[in-house]
């Protein structure tokens, strides 16, 4: 694998200054292909979403979807863009086998969309401003999978098998302007930066914003400088970098390799660099060559996208609560503290908590479950909280069942393991483990009169008014009956049994 | 009409028009047409002296559609009403238009076997129409060329000598027109296509206004300037068809959105009094063979006494016309024939030697499948586009396309049709200027400001040159959208000259069948 | 303008991906010289104020409607392919690693 030398993060950060830059493509969630009619469907059967135009047959010719018109004009303006009057779309010439007419319908100096910004927020509350330099559309390319080879990679594959249902999907892509200023937050920035982006395509309802599936592809520009100077070092493009912890992770590596590259005297060169989620390290693409000349030019078959300021405003009234002031009205709604709420945001569980409490949990029931027993399993597990599959419903039923008396919240979280490993419902699991309270009186009588025999002295403050001093018995009742108490209860029938009020 | 005429011999050489009538009227069967256009191929397009105009014969799904009008129209009722007036017509259609149940090779190697699993607009409409498609014509390969010579299939002859050129790209639609192997034919017009051959043919052609007609499923030359568009015998055939072919089609984002106009009506309209008629002073004289110069005043004179108001006009940028076509139609070409690579249909070739990667297949497939007019236009639109020269070429190019339009519109000020030869010398001798690209591009000259503009223009057969006793083209070209003058006064013109020559051009051409038997026996 | 040679043309080959021999592209670049040579008065003949012209009928905003239409099944899909397996198009390998 990697054989680069790397320098520790925190030496690079004290020679150089690091320059960020991205490109994130999100996948448009039309019902049909950026130029073709063809359904935009992920995961089915190779070359059943295509026909003769996203298989690139003699004699084909495109045309635009109105959607994902609509689409980009949308993410334009919740990056706070300006919107073309006019463009138009190019051809950017290269063969590939995974292209099918071996140039890809894209915009080249006429984007949709331009100049805009993103307000990014990182986990201290610093907001930094990341400047959007354009928002461009273009068709994906198909799928390539190479066989014959130890790895499933390109290098040593003796053929590949080409799927074109991807081809044709519509993308935006949104290229930052170098992003200056981050120093050692870089990696952090860099995440934070593509949860912003994909939240707000979420947030827009034009993307599935799935980055385990592609819908949100991030490349990775770095470069180092040293301090105080202001010309840019050179750059490398780290290549789809597809989850959050990946971006945060290839660009510091990036950095580190950057760094060693700089202080062995040798220049760094302008390439393209894979991510390796295995190894956490990148490994060199192909250098940039003269067989990157696009040869772009208008493209003759589809004709200019006029976006009058009419259609921009019918747009813009449409766009749901920008995300930074979606938080700031939950959090006035939830009644966190700062600190609560920017842990809740920190976890990536906002939407997570919104949904169980829209399921009818309460504001504290809902972040003490997702914060306290939810986001720990998903650090166990190295996933992010949503994706282990916890259902706002189960989460009500269980903070229910807790309320009820029926489980304790030792138990409860017990009943969510349950639920995780597919054990069942949680009323299932409950019976099935055995983990019922005990709330037979019966039972419990018996238990509080062995209790009180055994601390008579206890007993006796409590009837002469010392209330405070019951843990003791209800500690011994618990003990007696291995957890499966209400505690409330025991309580109950211990003063009950005393004749003492509370 | 003569009881001639419905014999085989006689119904070849009847107008897509006059067909139309003898079905309706029940003089003749769609399956006796159809079969002596079938038999009239047979005759004389196969051997080694045939005229080559088919790439493939289309048989048994030509006379099943026959057979289906025949069977409609004999049960009546409102399906016999509905039928469409072209019906049972036959049609030849150039095999760079893709069909269902056909071969479509675009006179390519390349493409080779290839079936294409749909129908383009044109031909979808052609069989709502239920016209019989006798099969699919020849053409240079990829449409590049003014001869027919680049087919990869070998080229088609001219039938009124079978040693000279048929025109180009669609030599194969012209010539199966003009040799009455099929009364109509489409063709793809990029550069004058369609025109130029009809010139040097004796058949008319027209190019309509870019997205009048839909470019689904024609293979792509050049897509700011092909445009498809009718091969026949006379002009009101060409209205008929166009208005078969043409009008709206949402699959091509660059068809026009309005409904066509009413062709067929303006092929009938029968005057052209008052009408200004510009001749452009850039598109005669000096270059344009001498034969060709008196047939094309001829005609001017012919339109002035019917009362046309000749006027001159100036284009003073069609000088760089053909510079900037051969820029931006090799530009385009270029990256319209990148698809073409061993991947996904047609040719693989894997290369003899070295690796075996998919890029050294892409570049053997496309070596061994392409011909060298291909690969001039590829490599030479590849450098046009470049890094460092797109400015230059490209760019300026498209500047020059500005001016072009310029011009036509200053034009179209003074005079509601234009009118000039359409090539500037009648057909050439097969291989006289296979060996020089720049001498074959000159064809093109006085049909290429049309394509760059976008405007109409038709060709139509303007008499024999006098040195040569070969066929002459005018053509007339109209402002875009209306393609009805063309039809109006190309009518009036065809009239104005059959009444002149006693007949149709075509009539004069010599007996094929029989020159090529005489061959024949000669050669024994 | 620039003379194109023979190392010109070499290298657009390479780009459009169409292999050469030696003998096609010197001949190549003969023919493509004098084509060159022919086409240059047209970067001489519009001043910088003359707009380009990409399309020659001025059409805008030409869309369709989200609707899914017509698709193949992966067996036409592949009905023309020069090659095939398990329903994708199969092509040599992308790296020369022999």
């Amino acid at each position: 694998m990697s054989t680069d030398t790397i320098l520790s993060f925190e030496e690079a950060m004290e020679k150089y200054d690091p320059v960020l830059g991205f490109e994130v493509h999100v996948e448009l969630n039309t019902k049909t292909k950026m130029f073709s009619s063809a359904p935009n469907v992920f995961g089915d059967e190779p070359n059943t979403n295509v026909n003769e135009v996203d298989l690139g047959m003699p004699g084909v010719l495109p045309v635009v979807n109105k959607t994902a018109i609509e689409s980009s004009i949308k993410i334009g303006l919740a990056l706070n863009c300006k919107i073309a009057e006019y463009c138009r779309f190019s051809r950017k010439q290269y063969f590939y086998p995974d292209t099918p007419k071996n140039f890809q319908t894209s915009q080249y100096d006429e984007p949709i969309a331009y100049d805009g910004y993103l307000d990014v927020e990182l986990e201290d509350g610093t907001v930094f401003r990341v400047e959007i330099e354009r928002a461009h559309m273009e068709e994906d390319a198909g799928k390539l999978t190479h066989m014959g080879g130890a790895t499933g990679r390109i290098q040593g594959a003796d053929f590949s098998l080409v799927d074109y249902n991807r081809a044709g999907v519509p993308l935006v892509e949104i290229v930052t302007k170098p992003i200056e200023g981050a120093g050692s937050r870089a990696p952090e920035l860099a995440k934070a930066y593509v949860a912003a982006v994909r939240e707000i395509v979420k947030n827009l309802g034009v993307s599935d914003a799935k980055m385990e599936r592609g819908n949100v592809r991030c490349d990775a520009n770095v470069s180092l400088r040293p301090h105080g100077r202001e010309r840019f070092g050179i750059r490398s493009e780290t290549k789809n970098v597809n989850s959050l912890r990946a971006v945060e992770h290839a660009v510091r590596y990036e950095i580190q390799r950057h760094a060693a590259v700089l202080d062995s005297g040798e220049p760094v060169i302008q390439e393209t660099r894979h991510w390796h989620e295995d190894t956490r390290t990148t490994t060199s693409g192909r250098a940039k060559s003269d067989a990157d000349d696009y040869r772009y030019f208008p493209e003759p078959d589809l004709v200019p996208v006029v976006a009058s300021r009419e259609w921009v405003e019918e747009l813009r009234a449409t766009l749901p609560e920008p995300p930074a002031e979606r938080r700031k009205r939950l959090k006035a709604d939830w009644g966190y503290s700062d600190l609560e709420f920017r842990d809740v945001v920190n976890a990536g569980v906002l939407d997570e908590i919104e949904e169980t409490i829209a399921a009818g949990a309460t504001a504290s029931v809902a972040r003490k479950w997702w914060m306290g027993e939810i986001v720990g399993r998903a650090k166990a597990a190295d996933v992010d909280p949503g994706q282990l599959g916890v259902q706002p419903a189960t989460i009500v039923e269980l903070s229910k069942m807790v309320e009820a008396g029926k489980i304790n919240n030792k138990m409860a979280s017990q009943v969510l393991d349950g639920v995780l490993a597919g054990e069942g419902t949680p009323e299932e699991i409950v019976e099935k483990r055995g983990l019922a309270v005990v709330s037979d009186d019966g039972a419990l009588l018996e238990a509080i009169d062995a209790a009180l025999a055994a601390q008579p002295d206890v007993a006796e403050k409590i009837r002469g008014g010392k209330v405070q001093a019951i843990g003791a018995i209800v500690g011994g009742v618990m003990k007696a009956t291995r957890g499966q108490a209400d505690a409330g209860r025991v309580r109950e029938l211990i003063l009950e049994k005393l004749g003492v009020t509370a | 009409m003569s009881e001639q005429n419905t014999t085989a011999e006689g119904l070849i050489r009847l107008s897509a028009a006059d067909l139309a009538e003898k079905l309706r009227a029940g003089e003749v069967t769609a399956v006796e047409v159809t079969q002596a256009h079938l038999d009239r191929i047979a005759a004389v397009d196969g051997g080694e002296r045939g005229v080559n105009a088919y790439l493939h014969v289309n048989a048994e799904e030509a006379l099943a559609v026959a057979a289906e009008v025949d069977a409609i129209r004999a049960a009546g009722g409102a399906e016999a009403e509905a039928l469409h007036y072209l019906a049972g017509v036959p049609i030849a259609v150039k095999d760079l238009i893709v069909t269902v149940g056909q071969p479509t090779t675009a006179g390519s190697k390349i493409l080779e076997g290839w079936h294409s699993p749909y129908d383009a607009t044109v031909v979808e409409r052609l069989r709502a129409a239920r016209m019989p498609i006798l099969g699919k014509t020849n053409l240079d390969e990829f449409a590049m060329g003014s001869s027919t010579e680049h087919s990869a299939y070998g080229p088609t002859r001219n039938p009124w000598d079978l040693d000279r050129i048929p025109g180009g790209s669609g030599g194969g639609s012209a010539a199966a027109v003009a040799a009455f192997e099929a009364p109509l034919a489409l063709g793809t017009d990029t550069g004058g296509s369609i025109r130029q051959p009809g010139a040097v043919t004796g058949t008319v052609g027209v190019k309509p206004t870019y997205g009048s007609v839909s470019r689904y499923g024609a293979i792509a030359m050049a897509s700011s300037l092909d445009q498809i568009g009718p091969v026949t015998r006379t002009v009101l055939d060409s209205a008929l068809l166009h208005q078969v072919i043409g009008g709206h089609d949402p699959r091509d984002s660059t068809s026009l959105p309005e409904p066509l106009a009413d062709l067929v009506a303006a092929a009938k309209t029968g005057n052209v009094e008052g009408l200004r008629i510009g001749i452009i002073k850039e598109l005669h004289g000096e270059g344009y063979q001498a034969g060709v110069e008196n047939r094309f005043n001829e005609s001017l004179q012919l339109l002035k006494e019917a009362g046309a108001e000749i006027v001159e006009v100036s284009c003073p940028n069609f000088q760089y016309a053909l510079g900037a076509y051969y820029l931006i139609m090799p530009s385009e070409a270029s990256s319209n024939l990148a698809k073409f690579d061993g991947v996904r249909y047609g040719l693989r070739v894997l290369p003899e030697e070295g690796p075996m990667t998919i890029e050294r297949v892409m570049g053997a497939t496309r070596a061994a499948g392409f011909g060298d007019e291909v690969k001039r236009r590829i490599i030479l639109g590849t450098y046009a586009l470049s890094a460092g020269y797109y400015d230059a070429y490209y760019g300026s190019a498209q500047k020059v396309r500005t001016l072009v339009q310029r011009d036509f519109e200053a034009a179209f000020a003074k005079a509601d049709v234009l009118i000039s030869p359409t090539a500037p010398t009648t057909a050439f001798r097969l291989g006289e200027k296979l060996d020089d690209p720049l001498a074959m591009y000159l064809n093109d000259v006085a049909t290429i400001p049309a394509n760059l503009a976008g405007v109409p223009g038709l060709s139509l057969p303007g008499g024999l040159a006098d040195e040569d006793g070969l066929p002459v083209g005018i053509q007339l070209l109209a402002p875009a959208r209306e393609d009805a003058r063309l039809y109006r006064v190309g009518a009036v013109l065809e009239s104005l000259l059959e009444a002149k020559w006693g007949g149709p051009l075509l009539a004069q051409a010599p007996d094929l069948a029989a020159a090529q038997a005489l061959e024949a026996q000669e050669a024994k | 303008m620039a003379a194109i040679n023979r190392d010109d043309v070499a290298h657009l080959a390479r780009l459009a991906h169409i292999e050469m021999s030696a003998q096609e592209l010197d001949r190549m670049a003969g023919e493509l010289a004098v084509i060159v040579d022919s086409v240059k008065s047209v970067s001489e003949a519009a001043g910088d104020d003359v707009p380009a012209t990409s399309h020659p009928i001025p059409l805008t905003n030409v869309f369709r409607e989200d609707v899914v239409g017509h698709t193949f099944s992966a067996e036409q899909a592949l009905s023309g392919a020069p090659d095939s397996d398990d329903n994708r198009f199969k092509v040599p390998a992308i790296l020369d690693e022999a």
